[in-house]
C-alpha cells in the first residue's frame, strides 16, 4: 500500500514536463502526494502542515534542473527539509567528571525500555565504562527477571531489591554503584501512560531524589499520531535529554521520530534495529528520512545533476 | 497533548459543509490514526451527501453510522468454541503490543466463566518471557507449559497440546514471541507453531488473535495483512486504549481486510479487558 513517493509524484505530475520554473500551480498536485506520504508515515498532522508550507516556499521559484525529472527535484527539496528538521545530530552521551553518570530511561508500556537499557549497557561497556543496570520497574510481572537475564547475557551487574518503592531502589542503587565501582548507572523504569498522573508523579520523584544526568525517552517507531502527545508530556514532566527510537528494523516509516523531534526539540540519539542487544545504532537522519519517504537513490541523482 | 482534543464536533453544527468543514473532518480522522485513504473515503461520502448543506446531527450520525457499519461485529467479545476439548486460541503480534498481558486477561475472563485454562509459553526468545506468563498463570489460576529458554516454540506447542488433551483442559491459549511481520524466518516459525496446533488438535487453532497496540499508526495495516496471510488471523485484540491514542487504525485495517476487533485492553490489570463495542469506540473518535 505504500508506493514510493517518487512513483506517486510522477503520476501526480502527469504530463507536466515543462522546462522552466517550479510554480505554485504546477507543483500543487505533487505536494498533495508528499503530504499523503508523510501522513502515511505517521508524521503528526500539525507537523505535516507546517512542513508543507515550508516546502512550498522553498520549492516555488526553483529553476528546473534539465537532467532530472520535476518529481525528483521535489523529492530532493522534501528530503533536505526533513533532514534539517531531524538535526542536528548528536549521538553522544555526556558523562560526569566526578562520580557515576546516571541515565534514566522512560516511556510508554512495551516501547522497548528494558531491552534498550541492555543495549546501552553493552555499548558503554564496549567503550570501557562500567555500567550498573537498575531494575526500577516493580510493576510489570517478571520485569526484574527480564533485566537480570539481560545482565547475565552481557555480564553486566544488575541491582534489584525486594521493595515496592522504585524511588528507594534507585537511591539504593547509587550506593551499590560505589561499592562495585561502576561509573554509569542505567535506570530501567516501568512503562507508563503520560496521562497516568500517579505514575508520572512517581517518575518525577525519582528525578528529584536521584537526579539522573541524562533522561532518555524510548519511543516505538510504530507509534502513530499520538506520539507527540506522550513525548510532550514526558518532556514537560522530566526535561528529556534525548530520544531513542525502537523497532526501526521493520517497515515502519518512523514518522513519529520526526514529530517527536519537532515538537519537543529533543534530539534523537539512537535507534533500535532489532531485539538483540547489539542492535543499537547512532541516529542517522538520512536513513530514517529515506524510510519515511520510501525512496531510493533519487537524492543522490539530483545532487549529482 | 492538545492534539487529542482538536475540536468538539458539536461546535460544528450550523456550519456550512464547505471545503474548510471537510478539511476539519479530515483532520479529526487523520489525528485518530484512521489513515489517509480511509479518511478520504469517508470525507468523499460526506461531500457527496452534504455539500453546501448545513452541518447538523444528521451529518454527524451519517459519519458515525459509516464507521459503525464498518466496524461492527455481530458477536463482539465472543470467541469460537470447539465442540471437543480443548478449544485452542493462538495469540500473535509485533513486539510489545500486549500479547502476554492480554492472554492473562483472557484467561481470567474464561476462568470466570468456569473454564479450566492451560497457557503455553511459546515465547522462548525474549528474556524472562516465560517467567512473566508464569506470574499471570498463577494470578489467573491457570496451568502452564513452558520450555527452556531458546527451545523450539513448536515443541513447546506440541507439549502443551499433549498436556491439554491429557488433563482435559477446556481452553489452551498459546503465547508467542513478539515479531515484526517483516521478519520472514520468524513468521515461518509462527506458521510452524500453528501447524503443530492444527495437527495435534482437531480444528485448532479455533481463533487466531492478532494483538494490535492502539498507539500504533499506519504500520498496523501491514501487520494485519501479513500476519493474516501467514497464520490466518480471525480477530483483533486492541490494547492500550486507556491512553490518549484513539486506535483509529482499526478502521483502516477493517477497510483493508475483514478482521473484527473482539476485545479491547484498557489497562495493565487482569480485569482490564472489555468486549469491543463499535458504538462506544466510534463515539470516542469524536470526543
Ligand atoms: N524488533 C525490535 N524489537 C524490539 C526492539 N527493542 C525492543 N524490542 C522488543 O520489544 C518488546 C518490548 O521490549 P521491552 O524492552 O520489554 O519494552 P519495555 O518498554 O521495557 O516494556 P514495559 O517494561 O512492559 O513497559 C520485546 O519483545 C523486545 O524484544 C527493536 O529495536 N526492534
Ligand atoms: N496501559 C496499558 N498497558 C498495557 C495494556 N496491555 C498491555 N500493557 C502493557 O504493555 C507492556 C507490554 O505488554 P506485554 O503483554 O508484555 O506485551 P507482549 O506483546 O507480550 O510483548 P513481547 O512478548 O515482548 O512482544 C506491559 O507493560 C503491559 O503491562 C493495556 O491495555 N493498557
Ligand atoms: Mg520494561
Ligand atoms: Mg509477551
Amino acid at each position: 500500500m505504500f508506493d514510493d513517493l517518487q512513483k506517486r509524484l510522477s503520476s501526480a505530475f502527469g504530463q507536466f514536463r515543462a522546462r522552466g520554473l517550479l510554480t505554485e500551480a504546477n507543483i500543487k498536485d505533487g505536494l498533495r502526494e508528499v503530504r499523503t506520504a508523510l501522513l502515511e508515515a505517521d508524521v503528526n498532522l500539525q507537523v505535516v502542515k507546517e512542513f508543507m508550507e515550508k516546502v512550498g516556499e522553498r520549492a516555488v521559484g526553483q529553476q528546473l534542473i534539465k537532467s532530472v525529472r520535476p518529481e525528483q527535484q521535489i523529492v530532493k527539496v522534501v528530503h533536505d527539509e526533513l533532514i534539517e528538521l531531524m538535526g542536528p545530530v548528536d549521538p553522544s552521551i555526556r558523562f560526569e567528571k566526578t562520580g557515576p553518570t546516571i541515565i534514566m530511561l522512560c516511556g510508554l508500556q512495551g516501547s522497548g525500555k528494558t531491552t534498550t537499557c541492555g543495549k546501552l549497557a553493552r555499548l558503554l561497556a564496549s567503550q570501557g565504562r562500567k555500567p550498573l543496570l537498575v531494575a526500577a520497574d516493580l510493576q510489570r510481572p517478571a520485569a526484574i527477571e527480564q533485566l537480570k537475564v539481560i545482565g547475565q547475557q552481557l555480564q553486566v551487574p544488575v541491582f534489584s531489591e525486594p521493595s515496592s518503592n522504585p524511588v528507594k531502589v534507585c537511591q539504593d542503587a547509587l550506593a551499590e554503584a560505589n561499592r562495585q565501582a561502576c561509573d554509569t548507572i542505567i535506570l530501567d523504569t516501568a512503562g507508563r501512560l503520560h496521562v497516568d498522573d500517579e505514575l508520572m508523579a512517581e517518575l518525577k520523584q525519582i528525578e528529584k531524589k536521584v537526579k539522573p544526568h541524562q533522561v532518555f525517552f524510548v519511543c516505538d517507531a510504530l507509534t502513530g499520531q499520538d506520539a507527540v502527545a506522550s513525548a510532550g508530556s514526558f518532556n514537560e514532566a522530566l526535561e528529556l535529554d534525548g530520544v531513542i527510537i525502537t523497532k526501526l528494523d521493520g517497515d515502519a516509516r518512523g514518522g513519529a521520530a520526526l514529530s517527536v523531534r519537532k515538537v519537543t526539540g529533543v534530539p534523537v540519539k539512537f535507534v533500535g534495529m532489532g531485539e538483540k542487544l547489539d542492535k543499537l545504532q547512532p541516529f542517522d537522519p538520512e536513513r530514517i528520512v529515506g524510510q519515511m519517504l520510501g525512496m531510493g537513490d533519487i537524492v543522490g541523482l539530483v545532487e549529482a545533476a | 497533548s492538545k492534539t487529542a482534543q482538536l475540536f468538539n464536533i458539536r461546535s460544528w453544527f450550523g456550519r456550512k459543509v464547505d471545503q474548510s468543514f471537510l478539511d476539519d473532518l479530515e483532520a479529526r480522522l487523520i489525528q485518530a490514526d484512521v489513515g489517509v485513504k480511509s479518511t478520504q473515503r469517508i470525507v468523499d461520502r460526506v461531500r457527496e451527501a452534504y455539500s453546501d448543506k448545513t452541518a447538523d446531527d444528521d451529518l454527524l450520525n451519517f459519519v458515525k453510522a459509516e464507521l459503525k457499519a464498518l466496524l461492527v461485529d455481530p458477536r463482539p467479545g465472543t470467541l469460537a468454541v470447539s465442540p471437543s476439548k480443548p478449544t485452542v486460541y493462538l495469540i500473535a503480534g509485533v513486539n510489545g503490543s500486549g500479547k502476554t498481558t492480554s492472554i492473562a486477561k483472557l484467561a481470567q475472563r474464561l476462568k470466570d466463566e468456569g473454564k479450566t485454562i492451560l497457557l503455553a509459553a511459546c515465547d522462548t526468545f525474549r528474556a524472562a518471557a516465560a517467567d512473566q506468563l508464569t506470574v499471570w498463570a498463577t494470578r489467573s489460576g491457570s496451568d502452564i507449559v513452558k520450555g527452556a529458554p531458546g527451545a523450539d516454540p513448536a515443541s513447546v506447542a506440541h507439549d502443551a497440546c499433549d498436556r491439554a488433551l491429557a488433563r482435559g483442559a477446556d481452553v489452551l491459549i498459546v503465547d508467542t514471541a513478539g515479531r515484526l511481520h517483516t521478519q520472514s524466518h520468524l513468521m515461518r516459525e509462527l506458521e510452524k507453531v500453528r501447524g503443530v496446533l492444527h495437527r495435534k488438535i482437531s480444528g485448532a487453532p479455533h481463533e487466531v488473535l492478532l494483538v494490535l497496540d492502539a498507539t500504533n499508526g499506519q504500520n498496523a495495516i501491514r501487520q494485519a495483512e501479513v500476519f493474516t496471510k501467514s497464520i490466518g488471523c480471525t480477530g483483533v485484540i486492541l490494547t492500550k486504549l486507556d491512553g490518549t491514542a484513539k486506535g483509529g487504525v482499526v478502521v483502516a485495517v477493517r477497510q483493508t481486510i475483514d478482521l473484527p476487533v473482539k476485545f479491547i485492553g484498557v489497562g495493565e490489570g487482569i480485569d482490564d479487558l472489555q468486549p469491543f463495542d463499535a458504538d462506544t469506540f466510534v463515539e470516542s473518535l469524536f470526543t
